[in-house]
């Protein structure tokens, strides 16, 4: 029921619904990711019991979060990483602008982090004046358009190919034609230069094992790779959810990951990595620097309702299954994680922000529920969240008012019933044959909603109760 | 068998035919029903909207109504998963209420749930001569996993041609008061589920929930497209009517 005025979702959104490029390339990706998800899941085979597994581990993991965290950051620091803890993005990003300026670098080169989006730390290091470059394809594509990532695996689905063709061709001040290979081969050779020349190498962390204090990367184009070994400086940038507490625990994200995200039985590119290179090791950073970050994580622990939002492993999976996502996209959400993870997530990381819009924006289907690699109940989370946002008065006092008549209505039998008779009556009063019915739903306002696009079922002669009272007293009935 | 008949606020007030073919169809297969009448809904919109309280008043007074009730059947699986599933966790906080809503939530059935898994139900006297394809509603089958009830009873039925619908397990984009909040991206959302329907070529679309269908046929109408959409009940009471012998 929209009492209020048009909403930035409402905006946003009749945006993406206009951009039928944007729908097509959205469909045909997720549908494209849902296939190969189930081939992938199939061919392991017991696919439901993978997911108990993980599910399990990231329960346990995060119920015992403070012990692991301090066991992973002995490891790390004993091994010679430096270990740092950031308790908001702010601070995040002061950790990393020191760490830079420390080693005078002009040059930064990153593999693709979600978690960098979200601490927006490209804008903080390009105010210090040093040049930033994605160097995973996609996110380069969205960070040389000056936009946040559509997906979270997959950041510019949105981009056509002659936008990136116009993209690239502003970035080198030079021709390309437009087909995959010369704009492949350009981001190759440019990206090579780039990793060449960059000081300090900032990545993301898939998982950070607590027993060994390794941090693991999952990459498909090799980029990660190049990020952590070419520059002497590596920064990790590390959710504090982020921990497995074994190897053997990995294993199981290593099967669960890859597979839930684009249908691969295995990553591309597998990294794992315990500390600076050694003495006798020719690759690596001699210098690590992993930066524990907090921004509102720590806040869901021990809360019943929302905890289970932190087991999430960022596969996107339940971007590819949402019916919402699936017709306006990432940036409609207006949030850096977007789909029914995003529409979560967002509103517990940033509580001052009201949930309302996000949260709305689901049919509660729990189709991310099903295709969720470690189970979070986020369709349960999204009811929880807009009871919240009730109790926290972000309604209009209108729907509050509706609902508290609702409520009255719909648990008094005899109530209900003379509401229902009193609409008959009002139908065949103002709809008669049902030529007046157009002027009488635009005049209904809040069922605007739904016939702006579809027939109004009219309310049937009698209830069943009614129907009911005959057909157990037929000779009274025919007299009423 | 006992069965007390929980029409659904939308099965009382708009399709009442429904609500009644459900109820001969489980007097048809031996059950003797009951229509206890302090029913009205199961809170479900209050608590999708975010109104608990609301929510719980609405709920209350329906497990009070089927306190003494053995089986209660139905012909929604939203309905019946909003008991299932939400009951218990809208009453956690009171121990009582909680094994109320929880014993209450044991004896709630989706109609071709409880056709096939509580009386046993795999074969059907009855003929459906007609073109059919099933859109398996999302809360049944995901909060309920209901999966292939339905299927096996529209298998049951003569002449009946079950045809696959792509993408099936897609949601239609109802979502109840999502339907009417964002209704641009809802109406985008039934708009794909509506084009796999008219693919299949079917005369009918079946499925286990009035507002799933209520959302599916109101779209349909809009556009003016042939396909008629039926509850799973109407179909049983039609095909078993017809199946009766002369």
């Amino acid at each position: 029921m929209s009492f209020g005025p048009t909403s930035a979702l409402d905006t946003r959104t009749s945006v993406a619904l206009r951009d039928d490029f944007l729908r097509s390339a959205v469909r045909f990706t997720v549908d494209k990711l849902r296939g190969s998800k189930a081939i992938s899941t199939e061919a392991l085979g017991s696919w439901e019991e993978w997911r108990d597994r993980g599910s399990a581990i990231r329960a346990h993991t995060i119920a015992n979060l403070d012990h692991y965290l301090e066991q992973f950051s002995a490891n790390a620091t004993a091994r010679g990483a430096r270990v740092h803890f950031a308790s908001d993005a702010e601070e995040a990003r002061r950790i990393v602008v020191d760490v830079v300026r420390q080693r005078a670098a002009r040059r930064v080169v990153k593999s693709k982090s979600m978690l960098s989006e979200e601490i927006g730390i490209n804008e903080a290091l390009e105010e210090t004046g040093v040049d930033v470059v994605e160097t995973d394809l996609g996110e380069w594509i969205v960070q040389l358009a000056h936009e946040t990532p559509s997906h979270i695996i997959l950041p510019a689905i949105h981009k056509q190919r002659s936008g990136i063709q116009a993209l690239f061709e502003a970035e080198g001040h030079e021709k390309l034609s437009p087909e995959t290979k010369v704009l492949a081969g350009y981001a190759r050779r440019r990206l090579r230069q780039k990793f060449q020349q960059a000081e300090v190498g900032i990545t993301g962390c898939n998982f950070a094992i607590a027993e060994t204090g390794s941090v693991v990367l999952f990459t498909n184009e090799g980029n990660g790779r190049m990020v952590t070994t070419l520059p002497d400086t590596h920064i990790v940038l590390m959710g504090m959810e982020r921990i497995v507490p074994t190897w053997s625990d990995l294993e199981v994200m290593a099967n669960l990951l890859p597979r839930s995200a684009t249908g691969q039985k295995l990553t591309t590119y597998l990294n794992i990595l315990s500390g600076p290179k050694g003495e006798l090791e020719v690759d690596g950073a001699g210098d690590v620097h992993i930066i524990i970050i907090d921004n509102g994580r720590s806040r869901l622990l021990g809360d019943r309702d929302f905890q289970d939002v932190l087991h999430c492993i960022r596969c996107g999976a339940c971007l590819n299954v949402c019916p919402v996502y699936r017709h306006i996209g990432g940036h409609a959400y207006g949030s850096v994680y977007s789909g029914p993870i995003g529409a979560v997530l967002t509103p517990l990381l940033r509580p001052t922000a009201p949930a309302g819009e996000l949260a709305n924006a689901s049919t509660l289907c729990g189709a991310c529920y099903e295709a969720c690699p470690v189970k979070i109940p986020l369709h349960d989370m999204l009811v929880q969240l807009r009871r919240k946002n009730v109790e926290q008065g972000h309604t209009a006092p209108a729907e509050k008012v509706a609902f508290q008549v609702y409520a009255a209505v719909f648990s008094t039998s005899w109530l209900f019933q003379l509401v229902g008779w009193i609409a008959r009556w009002l139908q065949r009063l103002f709809l008669g044959n049902g030529t007046r019915r157009r002027w009488l739903t635009r005049w209904m306002g809040p069922l605007r909603g739904w016939t702006d696009y579809r027939a109004l079922p009219p309310a049937a002669p009698r209830s069943l109760h009614a129907l009911w009272k005959r057909r157990k007293a037929p000779a009274e009935g025919e007299r009423s | 068998m006992k069965v007390s008949f929980f029409s659904t606020c939308l099965g009382d007030q708009l399709y009442p035919e429904v609500a009644m073919s459900a109820v001969r169809v489980l007097e048809r297969l031996g059950c003797e029903v009951d229509l206890p009448a302090a029913q009205v809904c199961c809170g479900q919109p209050a608590l999708n909207s975010g109104y608990q309280d609301e929510a719980r008043t609405v709920a209350r007074r329906l497990i009070e109504t089927f306190a003494d009730a053995e089986h209660v059947v139905a012909p929604s699986g939203s309905c019946s998963g909003m008991i299932r599933h939400y009951f218990p966790q809208l009453f956690k906080h009171d121990a009582g209420l909680l094994r109320e809503a929880e014993s209450f939530a044991s004896r709630v059935f989706e109609l071709s749930q409880f056709l096939v898994r509580v009386l046993g139900i795999h074969q059907l006297d009855g003929s459906f001569p007609h073109k059919v394809t099933y859109h398996p509603s999302c809360h049944g089958a995901r909060l309920l996993g209901i999966r292939e009830e339905p299927l096996i009873l529209l298998r049951a039925i003569r002449d009946l041609e079950l045809v696959p619908l792509p993408k099936a397990d897609d949601c239609c984009g109802f979502g109840g008061t999502f339907a009417i909040k964002l209704a641009s991206i809802s109406a985008a959302i039934v708009d794909e589920k509506v084009a796999h329907i008219s693919e299949t070529n079917a005369h009918y679309v079946v499925g286990t929930d009035l507002g799933c269908l209520m959302n599916i046929t109101g779209r349909m109408q809009v556009k003016g497209l042939p396909v008629q959409g039926v509850h799973m009940a109407e179909l049983l009471d039609r095909a078993m009517s017809k199946g009766a012998p002369a």
